[in-house]
C-alpha cells in the first residue's frame, strides 16, 4: 500500500481539482484521505454518502461552575490568553480564547471549574462515485488543532486501505507548513506537489518543499495555469532540477477547471481533450515513481 | 477618520488562493496614495504580501515565545510539572525532566506550580517580524519559522507590534490567515470590519458559508468580495442575498488580471473599474466599522 500526497503550499493552485482527478483515475484502488479539514472541498467532487459519522474531539476548554465560585479572581491573575473574565459581577471563560491548558482549573481555590471535552469538529467515512472509500471532515469553528484530526482521517484512511487491500491512499494535503500539514506529510511515499507561474507560488513552493525535505519524501511537482507566465514557469523548472524533483507536467490556464467544478465533476470525467491526456498520464507516473 | 485609531480591517477568505493577498495589496497602496496607512501580513505560514512591495527595510526582529527550561540542580523530580502539562510538552526521563518547545502553548503552569523554582519560562524563537516603508505606506509581516507548528504566538506578537508602532495610522489592513481555526480566529478577533474574499465557484460557495459561520461566532461586522467575478456561477451572490450579507464588490475573471499577479505587480492602476471597486470597498468598511463603534 503507497500513500501519496498533494500539497500546495498556497490554496487556490487547483489541487483539489487535480486530486480528485487522481482519485478517480485510480478508481477503486484508492483510498481517498481528505486531509485539508480546514476548507475541505473533496466532497463537493466525489459525491459522498456520509455512510459513518462521528464526532471528533480534540483538547480541552475550561468551564467554570458559578455555583461554587467565591469571586477570588485568581483564575484571571494566571491565564495567560485573556480568556477570563468578568461579566456582570460573574467570572466567565470565553470559549474561543481559551486554549484548554487547564491551569486555571488546578488553581481554583473551591475546585469549581472544570475542563470539558471540546468538539473540534466531525468525521466521515463514505462511499464515493469512484467505487472506493473517502475518509473525510469538517473541522469545527475554532477548533485549535487541526493537526489531531488530519491525522486522524489518515489514520482511518490507511486501516481502510490496509483492511480491504487497497493498492493506494490518496491525500489531499492541507496548505501553509505548520502543524496540520506536517501530520499531513508523515509517513507518505510519494509527494505531489501543485504551484501556479506567480512569484507567490514559486516563494511558496520553496517554503513548503523545505518540509518535505525534512521528511526525505521523493516529489513530483505540477505546474498549473503554466501559460499565464512562462518566464515564471521557467524558473521553477529550473527549482526542480537543481532539487532533483521530478517535473510531472505543465497544465494550461483553463477555466474547464471551474465549468467541471460547478457540475460536481472532476476534470477527467468533464474534459476529454488535452487535459485528460496530461493528468493521466501523471497519475500512471505519480503510481509509478510512489512503487519504486 | 479620526478617534480610535487606527480603523482596523481584516480581508480573509475560507481558503487560500481566492485572491486575499491581491485585495488587500490593492487596497493598501490605494489607500498609501492619500492617507498613511499599515498593512500586516498575518498570514505567517506563507506571508506573501511582501513580493508586491519593494520598501525599504526600517526595522526586523526576532520573535519568540515563552518556553520551560529545566533547571537540573533546583529540580527535586516531583513530577508535579508533568502532570499539570496538558500538551505533554514535559515529560520525566529517568532522573531528567525534558521539554518539547513545538508542544508547548506558552500556559506557565509547569513553571509556575513548580515548588522548586526548577522551570524558569524563556524566551525561544519562532519566527521573524519585518516592517517595511515606501512611500505612506508602512509594510508589516509576521514569518513563522520552518517546522514551529503554532501560528498564534507570531500573530499575536507582530499585532501587538503594529498596535504599539502604527497607533497614530489612520487604517491598519490584515492579511489574514485562510480557514477557520485558530490562527484566523487570533487574526480576525479584534478587527473593526472583516473582508470575506470568495470566488463565485462551488469551492468558493462552500468554504465561504465556513468563513461566514467563523464570523457569526465572532459576531464580527463583514462583508464580501466576490473575486474571478464572472466564472462558475451565481450560487455566491445568491447565497449572499439570501443570508442578508453585503457584497461589496466583485471583481471581474481576467487573464490579465492573472498574469499581473503572477509577476508580483499591483493591478488597480490598470483597471479604473477596480480602482473604483477600491473606493467603494473602503468607504464601506468605513461607515460600518464606525456604526459598530459608536
Ligand atoms: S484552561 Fe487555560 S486558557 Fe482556558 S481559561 Fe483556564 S487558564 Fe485560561
Ligand atoms: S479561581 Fe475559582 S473561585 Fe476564584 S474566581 Fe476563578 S472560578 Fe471563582
Ligand atoms: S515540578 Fe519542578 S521540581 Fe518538580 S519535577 Fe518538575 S521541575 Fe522538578
Ligand atoms: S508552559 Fe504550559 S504548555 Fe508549556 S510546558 Fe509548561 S505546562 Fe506545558
Amino acid at each position: 500500500m503507497k500513500e501519496i500526497v498533494v500539497i500546495s503550499g498556497k490554496g487556490g493552485t487547483g489541487k483539489t481539482s487535480i486530486t480528485a482527478s487522481f482519485a478517480m483515475l485510480g478508481g477503486a484502488d484508492v483510498v481517498v484521505a481528505d486531509c485539508d479539514v480546514d476548507a475541505a472541498d473533496m466532497h463537493l467532487l466525489m459525491q459522498p454518502d456520509y455512510n459513518f459519522a462521528d464526532d471528533f474531539y480534540s483538547g480541552e476548554v475550561a468551564y467554570i461552575d458559578q455555583s461554587n465560585c467565591i469571586s477570588c479572581g485568581k483564575c484571571v491573575d494566571i491565564c495567560r490568553f485573556d480568556a477570563i473574565s468578568v461579566k456582570k459581577k460573574l467570572y466567565v471563560v470565553d470559549p474561543i480564547s481559551c486554549e484548554g491548558c487547564g491551569y486555571c482549573a488546578r488553581v481554583c481555590p473551591t475546585k469549581t471549574i472544570v475542563n470539558k471535552n471540546r468538539l473540534a469538529g466531525k468525521w466521515f467515512i463514505s462511499k464515493i462515485k469512484t467505487g472506493s472509500i473517502m475518509v473525510h471532515a469538517r473541522l469545527g469553528i475554532g477548533a485549535d488543532n487541526s493537526g489531531k484530526l488530519v491525522a486522524k482521517v489518515k489514520n482511518e484512511a490507511k486501516e481502510i486501505a490496509l483492511e480491504e487491500r487497497k493498492g493506494f491512499i490518496l491525500v489531499d494535503g492541507s496548505p501553509g507548513i505548520g502543524c496540520p500539514v506536517v501530520s499531513s506529510l508523515s509517513g507518505a511515499n510519494f509527494v505531489v506537489l501543485v504551484t501556479e507561474p506567480s512569484v507567490s507560488g514559486l516563494h511558496d513552493l520553496k517554503r513548503v518543499y523545505e518540509l518535505v525535505k525534512k521528511f526525505n519524501i521523493k516529489a513530483g511537482c505540477i505546474i498549473n495555469k503554466a501559460d499565464v507566465n512562462p518566464g515564471k514557469c521557467a524558473e521553477i523548472a529550473q527549482f526542480l532540477t537543481e532539487n532533483d524533483i521530478v517535473h510531472l507536467t505543465d497544465l494550461p490556464y483553463d477555466e474547464n477547471f471551474t465549468r467541471a467544478m460547478v457540475l460536481g465533476q472532476t476534470m477527467v470525467e468533464y474534459d476529454h481533450g488535452k487535459l485528460n491526456e496530461l493528468l493521466t498520464e501523471s497519475w500512471e507516473n505519480v503510481k509509478k515513481l510512489s512503487s519504486g | 477618520m479620526t478617534d480610535p485609531k487606527p480603523l482596523k480591517i481584516a480581508i480573509a477568505s475560507g481558503k487560500g488562493g481566492t485572491g486575499k493577498t491581491t485585495l488587500s495589496t490593492n487596497l493598501a497602496a490605494y489607500i498609501a496614495e492619500q492617507h498613511e496607512v499599515v498593512l500586516v501580513d498575518l498570514d505567517v505560514e506563507e506571508p506573501n504580501s511582501g513580493l508586491f512591495f519593494k520598501g525599504e527595510l526600517i526595522h526586523e526582529e526576532a520573535i519568540f515565545k515563552m518556553i520551560p527550561q529545566w533547571d537540573e540542580k533546583k529540580c527535586t523530580l516531583c513530577g508535579i510539572c508533568t502532570k499539570v502539562c496538558n500538551y505533554h510538552a514535559v515529560i520525566q526521563l529517568g532522573p531528567s525532566i525534558l521539554v518539547f518547545p513545538e508542544l508547548c502553548h506558552s500556559c506557565y503552569a509547569c513553571s509556575e506550580l513548580c515548588p522548586a523554582a526548577a522551570l524558569p519560562m524563556i524566551p525561544k524563537k519562532t519566527g521573524m517580524l519585518r516592517d517595511f516603508q515606501t512611500g505612506k505606506l508602512h509594510f508589516v509581516d509576521g514569518r513563522l519559522d520552518i517546522g514551529e507548528e503554532q501560528a498564534v504566538p507570531l500573530i499575536s506578537k507582530t499585532k501587538k507590534y503594529v498596535a504599539h508602532k502604527y497607533g497614530h495610522v489612520s487604517i491598519a489592513i490584515f492579511d489574514s490567515p485562510p480557514g477557520t481555526s485558530c490562527p484566523v480566529m487570533e487574526a480576525t478577533k479584534d478587527a473593526d470590519f472583516v473582508i470575506l474574499v470568495t470566488e463565485p465557484t462551488p469551492f468558493g460557495l462552500h468554504d465561504l458559508s465556513l468563513a461566514v459561520e467563523t464570523m457569526r461566532a465572532l459576531h464580527k461586522p463583514f462583508g464580501v468580495v466576490v473575486n474571478r467575478y464572472g466564472i462558475g456561477n451565481d450560487e455566491v451572490i445568491t447565497y449572499c442575498r439570501e443570508e442578508n450579507i453585503p457584497v461589496l464588490a466583485k471583481i471581474p475573471n481576467n487573464r490579465k488580471i492573472a498574469e499581473l499577479y503572477s509577476s508580483g505587480k499591483l493591478m488597480y492602476q490598470d483597471f479604473p473599474e477596480i480602482k473604483k471597486s477600491l473606493s467603494q470597498i473602503l468607504e464601506y468598511c468605513v461607515k460600518e466599522a464606525k456604526g459598530g463603534r459608536a
